[in-house]
C-alpha cells in the first residue's frame, strides 16, 4: 500500500463519515447528536435558532417534557398522548382530539412535523411562535386543562427536572421560557426527510421513482402544486377547499384575523406521511385518501370564499381520470417517511 | 383688640407655612437622565361617583342595566413623562408593564424610575404593544410572563397575544350562560395582528397634569400622580353597552367600542409631592 492509496481510503473514509454526519438524524441513540440538520433539499427554516439553539441537553429535556403526563391537569395526558409518533405525531383514528377527562376538541389533531419551516400554527395560524404552542394544548379545556405556572411547579418541585434544566439552560429554576423553549427543541428536531421522494430529489443511492409515481408527481404539481408546494408540500397559506361548513360552524382563520374574507379558511396541510396521519382535513372528516380525492373531484361546493384554484371550468373541483387518481396516489406514497416515524430519537425513552 | 390681632396674624402666619410646605422647591433640578428618582402613577378605579367594591358593589349603566363587578384587571405599560419645555422621558421598556388588579391593593401603583423634574404631562399605554407582544418569550417576564400565575387568563394562548383589560361581572339582564350564571365578560385585547393586519386595540392616553397639579419629581421624595379611572365609563360613552345584547365581549369587531370606550376613562384627580 503507498501513499497515494492511504490517501484515497483517507479520502473516502472522511466522504463517508461527512455523509453519515449530513444526514438528518442517523436516528441511533448512540451517535453523536447532531442537532438541527437542514435537509438539502429543503428551504431555510423559518424559526428563529438564534434564541433557542438546539442543543443536546435541551432536546433532551424537550423530548421527556413532551411525553410527560404532568403537563396535564390530573398528569393523564401528555403532548405525546394525542402526537403519536407512529401516526407522524398525529392521532390517528381520532377526527377530532381526544383529551382529558374523554372530552372531545374541535379540531383534528396536527401533526408535529417539520414545524422549523412553519411561521404559523395550528389550523386557523393563530399561534406565530412555536415557543408559544403548547400554551393552548396546556390551558385548553378539552386537551390537558392545566395552567402553564402549575405546570412549573409541578416540575421544579422534582429533583430530577431540577437537574435537567440546569443541564440544558444553566439554571435549576423552571419557568415558562425555559419550559417552552426546550419543547420548541424536541419538536424543532420532528423533522420528515427522509421519504423516498426526499432520497429521489437529494440523489441518494440512486433512488428513483416508478413510473406511475414520476407520472403522479407530475399531477400533483400541476393539480395541487398550487397550495401544496413541494418540498414541504404546504405553501403555509390559508384557504377554503370548498369541503363546506362542519357541524359546529368552525369558521377557521376568521376567528384570528376577523377578516371576512378568511371565513372558513384553514391552513393548507403537508401531504406528507398521509399514510399514518388519517383521517384528513381539520375536522377529520374525511379517513381515507380516496374520500379526498373524490371530494376534489367531484365535492368541492361552490360559494363565496372558495378558493379561486378550485373554481374549475363551470363544475368546481379538479377533475381526474381513474388512471390519474392511481398515479397521484402512487407518488403521495413516496411521502410517507418510515425513518421518521421509526426515528428512536423522537420516541419515548 | 390686641389679642384679636396676634390671633390673626397668628392664623396667617400658618397659613403662609400651609401654602409653602405645599409648592415644593421652586428651583427645578437640573435635567439629568442619569438622576433617576421614584415616580408612581396611582390607578384609582372607581364607578361613577362611588368606590369600587368588588362583588358587593352594585353599580348601574347608562342603559339603567344593573351590574356587579368580580374581576377587574388590565395592563398599563409604556409610561412617559413630559415637561414644559417639551422634554420627554420614556421609562425604560423593560421596566414598564404594569398588571393593575382591583382584587391586589398594591398593584394599583405603577412605580417607575424618572429623572429629578417637574412634569406637566403624562403618557402610557393601556395594553402591551404589538413589539413586546411578538417578543422572544424570554423576554416577557413577570407580568407578561404567558404562563404567569398572578394573571392566568391575561393571555391568549390560542391566538397569541395579551388581553389588555378584563372585567367581569354579574347582570340581571345578561342571559342565563351555560354554567346559569346571568354574566358579563369583557376581555379585551388585539395588538392589530402579526401575519395579517386585525383589531387593534391599543390605547395611548395622555394625561395634562396641569390643572390639578403638576408632578415634582425629587429625590429622597415621592411624588404619586393620582389618577381615577371611572369603570362605568367602559360601559358608555361612544357605544352604550348593553349587558342584554353583548354580555360576552371577546376577540370580536364589538370590541373595538368598548376599548374606544374605556380609553376615555382616565382623569387626573390631584399629585402627591
Amino acid at each position: 500500500m503507498n501513499r497515494k492509496h492511504i490517501a484515497v481510503i483517507v479520502t473516502l473514509m472522511a466522504l463517508v463519515f461527512a455523509c453519515s454526519r449530513g444526514l438528518p438524524d442517523a436516528g441511533k441513540g448512540t451517535e453523536p447528536f447532531a442537532g438541527f440538520q437542514q435537509p438539502g433539499n429543503f428551504p431555510a427554516p423559518a424559526y428563529h435558532f438564534e434564541t433557542n439553539p438546539v442543543t443536546k441537553d435541551g432536546f433532551e429535556l424537550g423530548r421527556k417534557l413532551f411525553y410527560e403526563p404532568r403537563l396535564s391537569r390530573n398528569n393523564t395526558i401528555s403532548c405525546g398522548s394525542c402526537h403519536i409518533q407512529s401516526s407522524a405525531f398525529t392521532q390517528h383514528g381520532h377526527d377530532v382530539s381526544h383529551g382529558i377527562d374523554d372530552r372531545l376538541g374541535k379540531r383534528n389533531t396536527p401533526p408535529i412535523m417539520n414545524l422549523a419551516w412553519s411561521p404559523l400554527l395550528m389550523w386557523d395560524g393563530g399561534i406565530f411562535d412555536l415557543d408559544l404552542q403548547p400554551v393552548a394544548p396546556i390551558t385548553t379545556h378539552e386537551e390537558m386543562d392545566e395552567t402553564v405556572a402549575n405546570v412549573v411547579a409541578k416540575l421544579q418541585a422534582m429533583p430530577e427536572y431540577r437537574v435537567l434544566f440546569k443541564k440544558a439552560f444553566g439554571t435549576e429554576q423552571v419557568n415558562t421560557a425555559n419550559l417552552m423553549k426546550a419543547l420548541s427543541q424536541f419538536m424543532l428536531l420532528c423533522i420528515s426527510s427522509r421519504s423516498k421522494y426526499d432520497s429521489v430529489m437529494r440523489h441518494e443511492g440512486g433512488a428513483a421513482f416508478t413510473a406511475d409515481e414520476a407520472a403522479g408527481r407530475v399531477l400533483v404539481i400541476r393539480n395541487c402544486g398550487g397550495c401544496h408546494k413541494e418540498p414541504l408540500f404546504t405553501d403555509g397559506s390559508f384557504r377554503n377547499n370548498g369541503i363546506g361548513v362542519g357541524g359546529n360552524d368552525d369558521q377557521g382563520r376568521y376567528a384570528v384575523t376577523l377578516l371576512p374574507e378568511d371565513k372558513y379558511k384553514f391552513r393548507v396541510p403537508g401531504l406528507r406521511n398521509l399514510a399514518y396521519t388519517a383521517p384528513y382535513m381539520h375536522d377529520g372528516r374525511f379517513y381515507t385518501l380516496d374520500a379526498v380525492l373524490d371530494h376534489y373531484t367531484t365535492g368541492v361546493k361552490a360559494g363565496p370564499g372558495l378558493d379561486p384554484l378550485l373554481a374549475g371550468n363551470g363544475q368546481p373541483g379538479i377533475p381526474l381520470t381513474a388512471e390519474q387518481r392511481k398515479q397521484m396516489l402512487a407518488f403521495l406514497a413516496t411521502l410517507n417517511d418510515k425513518a421518521f416515524i421509526t426515528d428512536k430519537l423522537l420516541a419515548e425513552q | 383688640m390686641k389679642l384679636l390681632h396676634a390671633s390673626f396674624y397668628t392664623a396667617l402666619f400658618a397659613a403662609i407655612l400651609l401654602l409653602a410646605s405645599c409648592s415644593k422647591d421652586p428651583v427645578e433640578p437640573v435635567y439629568d437622565q442619569g438622576q433617576l428618582a421614584q415616580l408612581s402613577v396611582e390607578f384609582d378605579n372607581i364607578v361613577g361617583g362611588q368606590k369600587l367594591v368588588l362583588n358587593t358593589g352594585s353599580y348601574t349603566n347608562a342603559l339603567n342595566q344593573q351590574y356587579n363587578i368580580q374581576l377587574l384587571q388590565y395592563f398599563i405599560s409604556n409610561i412617559r413623562l413630559k415637561k414644559a419645555d417639551g422634554t420627554v422621558y420614556a421609562v425604560n421598556q423593560d421596566s414598564s408593564y404594569f398588571l393593575i388588579r382591583q382584587d391586589a391593593p398594591e398593584t394599583k401603583y405603577a412605580r417607575v424610575k424618572v429623572p429629578e423634574g417637574n412634569y406637566t404631562s403624562l403618557t402610557f399605554t393601556l395594553g402591551v404593544d404589538s413589539l413586546r407582544s411578538t417578543m422572544d418569550i424570554g423576554k416577557r417576564t413577570g407580568v407578561l410572563d404567558p404562563g404567569a400565575d398572578n394573571h392566568d387568563g391575561m393571555y391568549w394562548g390560542w391566538n397569541s397575544g395579551y388581553i389588555f383589560f378584563k372585567m367581569e361581572g354579574i347582570a340581571p339582564q345578561a342571559p342565563e350562560d351555560p354554567t346559569g350564571q346571568h354574566k358579563f365578560r369583557y376581555h379585551i385585547g388585539g395588538f392589530g395582528g402579526y401575519s395579517a393586519p386585525t383589531i387593534n386595540n391599543i390605547k395611548v392616553i395622555t394625561i395634562d397634569l396641569t390643572a390639578r397639579g403638576i408632578a415634582q419629581v425629587r429625590k429622597d421624595r415621592s411624588a404619586n400622580i393620582h389618577l381615577m379611572v371611572d369603570i362605568s365609563k367602559v360601559l358608555s360613552g361612544t357605544t352604550n353597552v348593553s349587558f342584554a345584547s353583548n354580555p360576552q365581549v371577546m376577540f370580536s369587531e364589538y370590541s373595538v367600542n368598548i376599548a374606544n370606550n374605556y380609553a376615555k376613562m382616565f382623569v387626573h384627580d390631584h399629585t402627591e409631592n
